[in-house]
């Protein structure tokens, strides 16, 4: 007789509807639920996509407006092609993918580094027992709740105090830049990665590394063939996370920016001065796809691989 | 008989004064500067906001001095005094809006230029030199200058004389989300100097504007220029360079942009050298070289915003419904109206405390 755990699949937290058989069923009643959640899920998607739609939409637009559809085009594609591979381009889109490549060096960068860090600290925090404890989980979610504004301002008095005493001590110049920029993205991904792998390290059975324990297996064996594999989902959302609050992060990077860093949102925030052209809409679409693509493959990937829960 | 033909003649002669010039757009060789030597190989730092600049005019400073920039980028000045105070991170040149200077002379952040290195200072009109927030141009130099006025939809507004008509007008209406505009415009009408520091003054404008808000719909921050195109509303208070984009984009004579007779503001942006610039020496030959007549009517035609430049504007350079469409360049008349905004010191609370009371009692 095989011995297998069958793989259960997780049941969401909705109501079943009611059978025949039990009391307080109608089948108006009945069309009426499944319409409910119908419009409640219609009106959800609606929310979360009509924005990106236009966004989309927008980026076909033949005039110079985000907001007024003046016929189709693929100007703003062309453009951005054009400086990409180095030929006839304008200032501007040459300024734009500039600043895309600075936001990819530093969220690329910063992503790796908060999630090895972070997924470290989620560990030592839910298997581990010292004194102490308390206080760093106290102090990993200081980075949540505390404004970016200050965490920007801090951060940049701490680099300046940094860069005094390196002055100081050997007479080299500091600056910030690329350097800064990551080490600040890092400080608050950190968090937002622990959480998250927290929160996995929570579902997954204690008894399995117990187990892989006792059969002989020494701590990083455990951890590499058994608890890293099953943490790999959540190591990946966290990682997510982190890259998306890196790539949007306007406040934090402004105040620890040095010469040539320019990312995206600060790119976008300066076209405040002149205007906001559909060149972003269509770079915007560009990553969105990109990114689409990713997240489809990596579902793909962890279909065929069932994880024992 | 002989008359006639020498009169005929004549005619002939004068006939191409009255032709029309085809408008032939500046290009790099029409650029006369020439780079002193001695930079080749050097980096210069900008800090400027996104695209405020002409279309190749760092290409082409790169190619005559044989030098290499790096342009970044700021969304507002207070985030990049902000910046700067935080120390400088290495700009040789910023550009900023003149009420901020003298906060940025007053904390030491910008270092003193020797307009003996930028012979092309003569370019600008005398009206822009020495003014106010540096009267010697010690720190400064101008750049683009612009206006604050009304936007609005000519089929269904008619004319726009004065703010009364603003104020009165029957239909939706669209004020700018910026304290020191609306508020120098509620002083001035209440006969005030619009950077007044009087906080009795300010409360009184406060109530001014509160009392005319029936028609306001919303306080738009910077697109008020949107609202217009979409037809949301009908009259909007916006900056000129703002409303430039809009009449570019619809091609037609819907929009129009006017300074009421009482004034309005104006700003100008200039450039600067931060304290702690890695190479002062190339930042003011970058500075004589904005000032050079093709290169300043290039960034004017691209950015769309007014040039302190005379001898851009009598070069040619620029075409001339630029010069006479008043979102771009204001007639004299307008332009004895116009003033510019203050440092208000710390009178800036009063300001705040009024401006949220505003927004707080209008309900917009």
């Amino acid at each position: 007789m095989a011995n297998r755990v069958a793989a259960r699949p997780i049941r969401a937290a909705v109501p079943t509807f009611r059978t025949p058989r039990e009391p307080g069923y109608s089948p108006l009643v009945q069309r009426a639920e499944k319409a409910g959640f119908w419009l409640a899920s219609l009106a959800g998607y609606f929310f979360l996509w009509a924005p990106i739609v236009l966004l989309v939409a927008f980026s076909f637009n033949d005039g110079r407006s985000v907001n007024t559809w003046h016929g189709f085009s693929l100007r703003w594609y062309e453009g951005i092609f054009n400086s990409a591979a180095g030929g006839d381009s304008t200032f501007a889109s040459d300024l734009l993918l500039r600043s895309v490549r600075n936001s990819l060096i530093v969220s690329f960068s910063a992503t790796l580094i908060s999630t090895i860090i972070g997924t470290m600290i989620a560990l030592s925090l839910a298997r581990g027992r010292y004194p102490g404890k308390r206080l760093i989980e106290g102090l990993l979610m200081l980075p949540v709740i505390i404004p970016e504004i200050a965490q920007g301002v801090s951060l940049a008095m701490f680099f300046k105090i940094v860069f005094d005493f390196i002055e100081g001590a050997s007479g080299t110049r500091a600056l910030p830049g690329f350097g800064t920029i990551i080490i600040g993205h890092v400080a608050f991904n950190i968090s937002y990665v622990a959480i998250v792998v927290r929160a996995r390290l929570a579902d997954m059975n204690p008894n399995l590394e117990e187990a892989a324990k006792d059969l002989g297996a020494n701590g990083w064996r455990t951890f590499w063939h058994i608890t890293f594999p099953l943490l790999l989902p959540g190591i990946l959302a966290g990682a997510l996370l982190a890259f998306t609050l890196s790539l949007d992060d306007f406040v934090v990077t402004f105040f620890l920016s040095g010469v040539g860093t320019t990312t995206m949102p600060i790119y976008v925030y300066g076209l405040l001065k002149v205007t906001v052209t559909p060149d972003i809409n269509a770079i915007s679409t560009l990553m969105l796809v990109v990114s689409t693509l990713v997240i489809g493959i990596s579902l793909l990937l962890q279909r065929r691989s069932a994880g024992f829960a | 008989m002989r008359k006639w033909l020498v009169v005929w003649l004549l005619l002939c002669l004068a006939l191409p004064v009255f032709a029309q010039d085809e408008f032939v757009e500046p290009t790099a060789d029409d650029i006369q500067w020439t780079c002193p030597a001695g930079f080749e190989g050097q980096t210069l730092n900008v800090y400027n906001w996104t695209t405020y600049i002409g279309e190749t005019t760092i290409q082409d400073f790169e190619r005559l001095c044989g030098v290499t920039v790096n342009y970044d980028n700021f969304d507002t000045n207070e985030q990049m005094v902000a910046r700067l105070r935080q120390g400088n991170p290495g700009y040789d040149i910023v550009f900023a809006n003149e009420y901020i200077i003298p906060i940025m002379i007053r904390e030491g952040l910008v270092q003193e230029i020797d307009l003996a290195n930028i012979p092309n200072i003569e370019n600008v009109a005398e009206r822009w030199r020495g003014l106010d927030f540096d009267p010697e141009n010690r720190y400064t130099v101008p750049y683009l200058w612009g206006t604050t006025g009304v936007a609005y939809n000519v089929e269904k507004v008619g004319e726009i004389n004065s703010w009364e008509d603003v104020f009165n007008y029957d239909g939706p209406v669209a004020w700018i989300a910026d304290i020191r505009t609306m508020f120098s415009v509620a002083l001035k009408m209440l006969g005030y100097n619009p950077s007044s520091t009087d906080p009795d003054e300010i409360n009184e404008a406060r109530d001014y504007l509160l009392e005319r808000t029936g028609n306001v719909v919303t306080f738009a921050d910077d697109d008020g220029q949107l609202l217009l195109e979409r037809g949301e509303v009908d009259i909007a208070i916006e900056y000129s360079g703002d409303v430039f984009q809009l009449t570019i984009d619809c091609e037609c004579d819907t929009f129009s942009y006017a300074i009421p007779q009482e004034g309005s503001i104006a700003d100008i942006a200039s450039m600067l050298v931060p304290t702690g610039a890695p190479n002062p020496e190339l930042a003011q030959v970058f500075m004589d070289y904005i000032l050079d007549p093709a290169v300043n009517a290039m960034i004017v035609n691209f950015t769309a915003y007014a040039t302190p430049n005379q001898a851009a504007i009598d070069s040619g350079f620029i075409p001339e419904d630029f010069l006479s469409n008043p979102a771009i360049t204001p007639n004299e008349e307008a332009m004895q109206n116009l003033w510019f905004l203050e440092d208000i010191g710390d009178a800036e609370a009063y300001y705040s405390d009024a401006w949220d009371e505003l927004r707080i009692l209008s309900g917009r």
